[in-house]
């Protein structure tokens, strides 16, 4: 199979310079590049149709073998349009972001950086004691329906927080091992409904 | 009788009513009918296909009359029809949840008037790629629905869906251009792009040449999938489109990838060539997938990186190359396409209802709308893999084939595997706690309509316009119907499961398809020996090389 050698030096140096634009920022670069790959590509497909010169229409006289080959034409033809309408659409974009945006780049997606800025520590997940949020709080540990104090409230305990549990205070990590049932500490909760809240 | 015979209205129905609602862009009710009315007949057509070939059996029709390797072909088999049934139901979930929406937000304006043309047209490109028997009718197929998919990312033309609608649109372009370029070189090679032709024609080709064409079709359908080094866009892109829209693509289009490189691995490259970078790929995807999830606060992008991640699971089932794997990937392809659409749909529901998607603003719902609660709960435990669900059989599936497979990579992979579905869990147990089961008062930042009394919350306000209804009886019901839709693949996953491990058998042993498509008498090389195969009786070459 020969292959013209000047469509191939074009070929690949439309693909050089199209891969080096849409590198670019820029995104009216950005959709020259993505026209110059599209017509690299074409000229890749006519490529492997054979050789130029060849019979393109049908003559009686003509051996079998001495025929163009026609797929690849319609496969470029096909992809010719389809570029056509990427390409159209490409421009609607870029309309768009500067008649929004007032700038023809590529803009970062805000999200993303905000999520890259996150710290690792989550206030919900790693904190020492959560917040209690269910509904059940856990006043039942105490008798004076006070439940649980945060380190906020004045209290102060070693690692912010303390329940009151009876006649005495026990560290908020420590209260789970205390919800035993035959724990000591465990007395009726008080009748009126709720803790502090 | 052909059964085939009717696969190509699977696709010209769509594009036809297409066609007929853009006619009636100005009345919505008349143009909401057709669009309706045209999906739910497409759908019957493609489950009277299925059943059709549900006991096995592979049929091809040849469009126009052009013999096997010059005209175009399309191939009815297991796999395709069952693609075929599911990506309908749920593209006419999500339709009639999208017009739920816009019925209640009363949109008549422009933009949505489009939407009704462009999503069947959508629904086109989907069938055309599933029906597709040759490589380049395949890429107009991709063509077709990600033009469409353009228009729906950028339906509105609002700054991030623009920003979001540029990443798409370049990187599906790209890799499209790859497609296009692997196509030519296969051409180049074969002389022929029919797939069934190929099929035999690539056995022939020197081994490096072949790794070539092998590992440019898979880049390009690696990329429309979303495995992992190939992924970076989709979580950039998804989350901004409107909720319906981010919904039908999370479904289908990674799907329609992992379908290509199915076709690609089975059909045209049998042989484990490329199983241990695949197995690889599939890992990292699985892993790096799920911890990005976990990183996310907005329930989109955390589920678009689940999404991502479970693409692994696919990848995993396809590399593995045996009847137990590929069989369960067929499955789990079913269960995610339905599983991943219904959860972006509560998402969209979830936004609707609390105001906003960022779990920081969210809380309470589970009090505010216990249906929603379920409707959430049922898929989030379906995707992490909770038994008795389809998810947890999908994976079970997976792992077992795994372990019989039996190398070290492949336990590797089970163990990945394990690892991704407890992560999910954990996923899907944070967006339950914070949006479902905390007070709205301990929300960092919560949404008024949260606050706001019970008795006037189930109507807000919203951007402008007065009194809308926030979880409209459609949009609802059709997420509901899709919600069931996934616990039915749950009951009937015995005969599921059946049909799946029948079509992964008809897959490997690849005699069906090519004797389908290129005639009974043309013999098929032994897949053990991919030596040169026999040039044998079949028709000449589509083109003699020169």
């Amino acid at each position: 199979m020969s292959v013209n050698l000047t469509l191939l030096t074009v070929m690949g140096a439309l693909y050089a310079c199209g891969i080096y634009l849409i590198l670019e920022r820029s995104l009216t670069r950005v959709l020259l590049g993505l026209m110059l790959l599209a017509n690299a590509t074409n000229l890749l497909i006519l490529a492997t149709g054979g050789y130029a010169g060849l019979a393109p229409l049908y003559n009686k006289d003509t051996a079998p073998g001495e025929y163009n080959d026609p797929l690849p034409q319609a496969l470029i033809l096909t992809s010719i349009v389809i570029s056509f309408a990427v390409t159209a659409f490409m421009l609607g974009i870029i309309y768009r972001t500067w008649v929004l945006a007032r700038q023809d780049e590529i803009q970062d997606d805000a999200e993303d950086r905000r999520v890259a800025k996150t710290p690792s520590f989550d206030a919900e997940d790693d904190s020492v004691i959560p917040v209690e949020t269910s509904e059940f709080p856990l006043t039942m540990l105490g008798t004076d329906g006070e439940g649980i104090s945060d380190s906020q409230d004045g209290a102060s305990g070693a690692s912010g927080a303390t329940v009151k549990v009876g006649d005495r205070k026990l560290e908020a990590d420590e209260t789970a091992s205390e919800e035993q049932p035959g724990s000591l500490n465990v007395t009726p909760p008080p009748s009126q409904e709720g803790g502090g809240r | 009788m052909n059964i085939a015979s009717f696969a190509p209205l699977a696709v010209v129905l769509p594009i036809l009513g297409a066609a007929l609602t853009f006619l009636l862009v100005r009345q919505s009710r008349a143009q909401r009918t057709v669009s309706i009315a045209v999906l739910s007949l497409t759908l019957l057509l493609e489950c009277w296909l299925l059943a059709s070939v549900w006991g096995g059996g592979t049929s091809a029709v040849n469009i126009g009359g052009w013999l096997p390797p010059w005209g175009i072909v399309m191939v009815v088999d297991q796999f395709s029809s069952l693609m075929l049934v599911v990506s309908s139901s749920v593209s006419l979930a999500v339709l009639i949840y999208a017009t739920g929406q816009g019925m209640a937000d009363g949109d008549q304006d422009a933009p949505v008037s489009i939407f009704h043309p462009t999503y069947l047209i959508l629904v086109a490109g989907v069938s055309n790629a599933f029906l597709s028997g040759d490589l380049f009718n395949l890429y107009v197929g991709f063509e077709i629905l990600l033009t469409a998919s353009y228009v729906l990312m950028t339906l509105g033309g609002t700054g991030p869906r623009i920003r979001a609608g540029v990443t798409y649109v370049v990187v599906s372009v790209v890799s499209s251009v790859l497609f296009l370029i692997a196509i030519a070189m296969v051409y180049g090679a074969t002389g022929t792009i029919n797939m069934a032709d190929l099929a035999l024609k690539l056995a022939e080709l020197d081994p490096g040449t072949r790794n070539l064409l092998h590992v440019m079709l898979l880049v390009a359908f690696g990329i429309k999938a979303a495995v992992f080094p190939l992924s970076f866009w989709l979580p950039d892109s998804y989350p901004t489109a409107p909720a319906p829209v981010t919904a039908v693509f999370a479904g289908l289009l990674t799907k329609v990838g992992v379908y290509a490189m199915v076709r690609t691995e089975t059909l045209l490259f049998p042989g484990d060539t490329f199983n241990t970078p695949l197995m690889v790929a599939a890992l990292l995807t699985m892993v790096v997938g799920i911890l990005g999830a976990l990183a996310q606060s907005d329930i989109k992008r955390l589920l678009s990186f689940t999404l991502v991640s479970h693409i692994g699971y696919m990848v995993f089932g396809l590399a593995m190359s045996s009847v137990a794997g590929l069989g369960a990937a067929v499955f789990y392809v079913a269960h995610h396409i339905t599983i991943q659409t219904s959860l972006f749909l509560v998402t969209g529901l979830i936004e609707r209802r609390g105001g906003s998607s960022s779990m920081d603003r969210v809380a309470g719902l589970a009090k505010l709308s216990p249906l929603l609660a379920v409707l959430f709960f049922v898929p989030g435990m379906n995707l992490a893999g909770i038994p008795p669900f389809s998810g947890f059989l999908g994976k079970l599936g997976l792992l077992q084939a795994g372990v019989q497979l039996g190398t070290p990579l492949a336990y590797a992979l089970v163990i990945g595997g394990v690892l991704t579905s407890l992560l999910t869990l954990l996923a899907i147990a944070r967006v339950w706690n914070r949006a479902f089961w905390r007070k709205p008062e301990d929300a960092e930042h919560p949404d008024p309509v949260l606050l706001a009394d019970r008795a006037d919350s189930a109507r807000g306000v919203r951007a402008g316009k007065s009194n809308v209804t926030l979880l409209p009886r459609t949009m609802v019901g059709s997420t509901l119907g899709l919600v069931i839709f996934g616990v039915a693949l749950t009951v009937f996953a015995g005969p599921l499961f059946r049909v799946a491990d029948r079509s992964a058998v008809e897959m490997l042993d690849r005699t069906p398809y090519i004797q389908a498509v290129l005639g009974e008498d043309v013999p098929v090389p032994v897949l053990s020996q991919p030596g040169p195969g026999p040039a044998g009786d079949q028709p000449a070459g589509g083109q003699e090389r020169r």
